[in-house]
């Protein structure tokens, strides 16, 4: 569904993404992970079409990407911070992406909307919200649209408990219906719980690629997070 | 486009700048009318505030709101349409935010005190020239990542184009005094915007025997239909140049 092949993409002399390849199929849950710097919203941001490679190309159900637009009527993107015009509410923060989007949706998901309980801070700025409740803002917008891809970068940061499982439940249900998500996090029980897979980045360079399960039985842990500390470690010492 | 400049002017409109600008620009306006009994008096000392005053506000205020916008803008960025529809919305939410501030706050005390051809020529080169420096704010604003760098480079492009452009021609026209410099005058000229709009009202106040031979020779260009037709198109060019520049190199950068 996703493919990448020898994508790159340097800034000045830093390699953010170096000959990156990639399949992934829909369905698919995939963790990107690595340490600062190492590429993972570098690619993001290529595929949401923020950041323009160099060289390689990305194409999504067979078609390219780069220096298209249309494609991204098939994203719902969860930014880590998401910023609006200060002065306007969330009511109509609403109404300005639906509009955008007005003819390219099929179906408005307004699932999150109804859990988040959107109506009671509908009528407030965007100035005026907390940090959290512009997260869930954020969530709510990713999924509205109904998209095939979902990209959520840092999606249970900043969010309370309760506001989180809720989020978590509508992420797995959306990929039990053949949805690919793509999420950053750095916090690894949550990927755990949500993803399928796991995509390795060392300064832009994929490291491994493989299932969680694949990778708790090569390293013989049984969580994500030791699992990940044998490989960084096994990664330091073959250097 | 309209769907999202409707929610970007939205946005500056209840800005508190924007509102104290317009505010500003009211009471400078009725003050220097009810100070110069004579109207006329009034429009001259109008036309040496306008030329400060709209083009610094202007650049300033869409170089801050572009960097504010920064995330708003990454978030659209990522919704289905063109990147050019991004700049152009913004362009056009501020060139209207700072047209209407002009309309209100010297369009209606011109309109009360010097309701003439003088008068609405000033509040059209004010409004023109506040959509030219909008123009060039977003093309500095797109070429350069760094906020502070940014808005510095808004400021001194504000500071050539209203101080020191004008003392770079006279030292020129110094230099060369022994020279027939009259056609290069007119492309200096039409190279800043804030001249091009200080002659045109002044032409249109039909003082410009006051400004020697050049001005005389100005009158005998600018002053004829075919002239103000010159002016018109080169702050026009001031207007699109910019912007369309700003778009180009938009399309291809990182955000």
């Amino acid at each position: 569904m996703l493919e990448s092949t020898h994508l790159s993409k340097s800034f000045g002399k830093l390699k953010a993404l170096d000959r990156l390849s990639i399949r992934m199929e829909a369905g698919q849950a995939v963790s990107l992970v690595g340490p600062n710097g190492s590429g993972k919203t570098t690619f993001l941001k290529c595929l949401l079409g923020l950041v323009i490679p160099d060289s390689g190309d990305l194409t999504l159900n067979g078609q390219t990407i780069l220096g298209r637009w249309d494609y991204r009527q098939q994203i719902g993107y969860m930014p880590q911070i998401g910023r609006y015009p200060d002065n306007m509410r969330v009511g109509q923060v609403f109404d300005m992406v639906r509009e955008i989007r007005r003819d390219t949706f099929h179906r408005l998901d307004d699932d999150l909307m109804r859990a988040f309980e959107v109506g009671k801070f509908a009528h407030k700025t965007m100035r005026t919200l907390s940090g959290g409740t512009r997260q869930k803002v954020n969530a709510c917008l990713a999924f509205l649209f109904d998209p095939d891809v979902l990209v959520l970068d840092e999606p249970t940061a900043g969010l309370d408990p309760v506001a989180s499982e809720i989020l978590k439940e509508k992420v797995l249900a959306e990929k039990a219906r053949g949805k690919l998500v793509l999420v950053t996090s750095h916090i690894l029980s949550d990927l755990e719980e949500l993803t399928t897979d796991v995509m390795y980045l060392i300064e832009g360079q994929l490291q491994f690629y493989q299932s969680i399960e694949q990778l708790k039985s090569r390293t013989g842990e049984d969580k994500l997070n030791r699992a990940l500390a044998q490989v960084m470690k096994q990664n330091a010492t073959n250097r | 486009m309209l769907r999202i400049v409707k929610y970007v002017l939205y946005d500056i409109l209840q800005n508190r700048i924007v509102i104290g600008y317009t505010l500003f620009l009211l009471a400078v306006s009725l003050g220097l009318f009810n100070l110069s009994g004579d109207p006329t008096k009034g429009l001259v000392s109008l036309l040496n505030v306008v030329l400060i005053v709209t083009p610094l506000v202007s650049i300033v205020f869409a170089t801050i709101h572009f960097y504010n916008a920064a995330e708003f803008i990454e978030l659209l960025a990522a919704q289905p349409i063109r990147r050019s529809l991004i700049v152009w919305s913004t362009f056009f939410g501020l060139a209207v935010a700072m047209t209407l501030a002009v309309l209100i706050g010297i369009g209606i005390p011109v309109a009360l005190y010097a309701p003439n051809a003088t008068g609405l020529t000033l509040v059209i080169v004010a409004a023109a020239l506040s959509v030219a420096f909008v123009s060039i704010a977003l093309l500095a604003a797109v070429l350069t990542r760094d906020k502070a760098k940014g808005i510095g480079a808004a400021l001194l492009l504000w500071f050539y184009f209203a101080l020191l452009y004008d003392a770079l021609v006279l030292f020129l026209m110094f230099s060369f005094a022994d020279y027939p410099l009259e056609k290069a005058m007119l492309a200096f000229i039409s190279l800043n915007p804030i001249d091009l709009a200080r002659v045109v009202v002044l032409l249109q106040m039909d003082i410009s025997a006051l400004m020697g031979y050049t001005g005389a020779l100005f009158r005998e260009f600018l002053g004829t239909g075919w002239g103000i037709g010159f002016a018109v198109v080169v702050l026009l060019l001031w207007v699109f140049v910019p912007i369309s520049v700003a778009v180009r190199v938009f399309r291809r950068k990182d955000l």
